[in-house]
């Protein structure tokens, strides 16, 4: 008998604040900046340096909390982690070991067939994030020296630590992009993966189906992006699978991801597992908030995408595919509340097929992010307003969309430029229907015979005689019109 | 509770010590000492007593989001045995 292995996945994610100091100091929080620029002596560690705790960086963390419905409690305290590394510059880290700012939230999750899960998150701590070792070479071991860069030591990092209840590589995406998008919108981080300022550890081991215990695990390291994340989790499933299937054991590690390779390799085994020796931060005093405290920044949440999710379907009758697309991306959602704003709630559904389908497919072409959306509200809500007046038919509004792209101007001056006014004149259609008619003898004679299809191609002529400014139903009852007339005379 | 010889070695070891082996000696017998003394205050009854984690009775000690002047880069790189390109160069990293 086979037995079926699934696996058992948490995430780490640590995201950096996007605070304007550093967490312990006043030098700039800024990604960029000339090499050791940001430096001075506490994030240097420069003995006889003082922390001093930044009081938007707490409450950027307890606001992560509490978006993701974590508990705050009322004392929080933090711990030295020491370990000796180039990119470090006080041979410890700042974190929080058993009395974090966040513990015990949720976050739920909407996979590709449509069912949600709630994946937990077991703690949320404030920490210290280290310098950035630039190699020559690629690889930290091949290289004969490092240079190293400490603008990043000492920014303010949280690390969001899930529950083990992710269980393949689509739920650890949906829980990541769920993370990223609910932290966007709290305006506490860019959130750019390219730029560093969110960065995953996946842990991540098998057991039998049915079965309750967790197997041993491995952690990977240097994920440093989604896709990377869900290559990485597929190759030790892979990995895992093996071992066991051969009869043999996983061996409790830290292993590094390299992508380029697609494979993880053996940092530090369990024997060699790091001693982190932690104690609690003299330097800094505890955190006591009151509830107050806590509320006034729950106060300050704004609407989160689940929230803004249910509006969309409910109020403006949106699927839920097209209103999980909109809410992914605050930028598109605002994009998105703005042209209904414009168009009117009757075209709700018509800017959401345009954003989801039309202005995507032109956003990913051209490898846009959300904040580079290449259309205005204003634009789109011009077009749809030209629709609705029958000015313009739906077929031309694919032109007239990409012209605005194209040029950035408003609907009406495109269509007025380029003649695109939909014709709906009797008269001049059934003219150009019967010259069509007139002129192809023999799709007349496929049409009397009774052929499929020769009707259509009438149509078809029609729109291509004016350039598609036709109105469709129209052009369909003068091309019937125009053939009995002909056939009539003949 | 007494040290072993081997214990100080590891500690010695993830503090990056050189310890000559008549220093070993010495420290096992010292830290045993102290390890000894605090083993003496268990004898308390401290079920009653929170965990002390700061020794200054202090809270929330906190400063404003509000940017300050840097060190001078040149300043900054001097205090470094080597530097390069602006940063600080540093021999081979072993992973770890």
């Amino acid at each position: 008998m086979t037995v079926k292995y699934e696996p058992v996945i948490g995430l780490e994610v640590h995201v950096e604040l996007s605070t304007a100091t550093k967490v312990w100091c006043n030098c700039k929080n800024e990604f960029g900046a000339a090499p050791n620029t940001n430096c001075c002596p506490v994030c240097m560690a420069l003995p006889g340096a003082l922390p001093v705790l930044n009081a938007r960086a707490l409450e950027y963390t307890v606001k992560t909390g509490l978006a993701l419905n974590c508990e705050i409690p009322h004392y929080a305290k933090f711990d030295r982690k020491n370990y000796f590394y180039p990119d470090n510059p006080s041979n410890y880290q700042i974190s929080q070991l058993d009395l974090p700012l966040c513990v015990g939230g949720h976050v739920e999750i909407t996979l590709a067939d449509g069912t949600t899960k709630q994946i937990r998150i077991q703690r949320i701590q404030l920490e210290t994030d280290a310098g950035k070792l630039l190699h020559a070479g690629d690889d930290v071991a091949e290289a004969d020296s490092s240079l190293v860069d400490f603008n990043r030591a000492g920014v303010p990092l949280i690390e969001i630590v899930s529950e083990p209840d992710l269980r393949s590589a689509e739920e650890a995406l949906a829980y990541l992009n769920k993370v990223r998008s609910i932290i966007k919108y709290c305006g506490v981080s860019d959130v750019k993966m390219e730029e560093g300022s969110m960065r995953c550890d996946v842990n991540i081991s098998l057991r039998p189906v049915g079965t309750e215990r967790y197997g041993t695990r491995a952690e990977l390291k240097n994920v440093n992006s989604f896709s990377a994340a869900a290559r990485g989790i597929e190759y030790e499933i892979k990995r895992q699978t093996a071992i066991l299937e051969d009869g043999g054991e996983v061996e409790q590690e830290t292993r590094s991801w390299r992508d380029a390779k697609g494979i993880s390799v053996t940092l530090r085994s369990k024997e060699e597992a790091m001693d982190y020796r932690y104690f609690p931060e003299p330097d800094l005093p505890p955190v006591v908030l009151t509830a107050e405290e806590i509320d006034r920044v729950r106060a300050s949440l704004p609407e989160l995408p689940d929230s803004i999710m249910h509006r969309m379907m409910n109020e403006y009758g949106l699927s839920a595919y097209d209103a999980s697309v909109i809410v992914a991306e605050k930028e598109f959602a605002e994009w998105f509340d703005r042209a209904v704003l414009l168009a009117g709630k009757a075209n709700a559904k018509a800017v959401a097929n345009w954003q989801t389908n039309e202005l995507n497919r032109v956003m990913n072409a051209r490898g846009l992010g959300p904040d580079q959306i290449p259309l205005s509200p204003e634009q789109v809500a011009g077009m749809l307003k030209l629709i609705e007046a029958g000015t313009i038919s739906g077929k031309i509004a694919k032109t007239v969309f990409e012209k605005m792209i194209e040029t950035g101007k408003d609907a009406a001056t495109i269509v007025k430029e380029e003649g695109l006014t939909q014709v709906a004149d009797e008269g001049e259609l059934l003219k150009i229907a019967l010259e069509i008619v007139a002129a192809n003898p023999k799709v007349v004679e496929d049409w009397k015979s009774g052929k499929a299809g020769a009707a259509q191609w009438f149509v078809g002529q029609m729109m291509k005689a004016t350039r598609g400014r036709a109105n469709p139903q129209l052009a369909t009852k003068l091309v019937t019109e125009a053939l009995e007339q002909h056939a009539g005379q003949g | 509770m007494a040290l072993t010889r081997n214990q100080v070695e590891h500690v010695a070891r993830l503090a990056r010590l050189s310890l000559s082996e008549a220093e070993k000696e010495t420290y096992t017998e010292q830290l045993s000492r102290i390890l000894e003394h605090v083993e003496s205050m268990n004898r308390l009854d401290t079920s009653n007593v929170p965990p002390t984690y700061q020794a200054v009775a202090l809270q929330n000690v906190l400063r404003a989001d509000q940017p300050h002047q840097s060190l001078d880069r040149d300043k900054l790189l001097a205090q470094a045995p080597d530097h390069e390109a602006g940063c600080v160069k540093v021999p081979k990293i072993t992973e770890g």
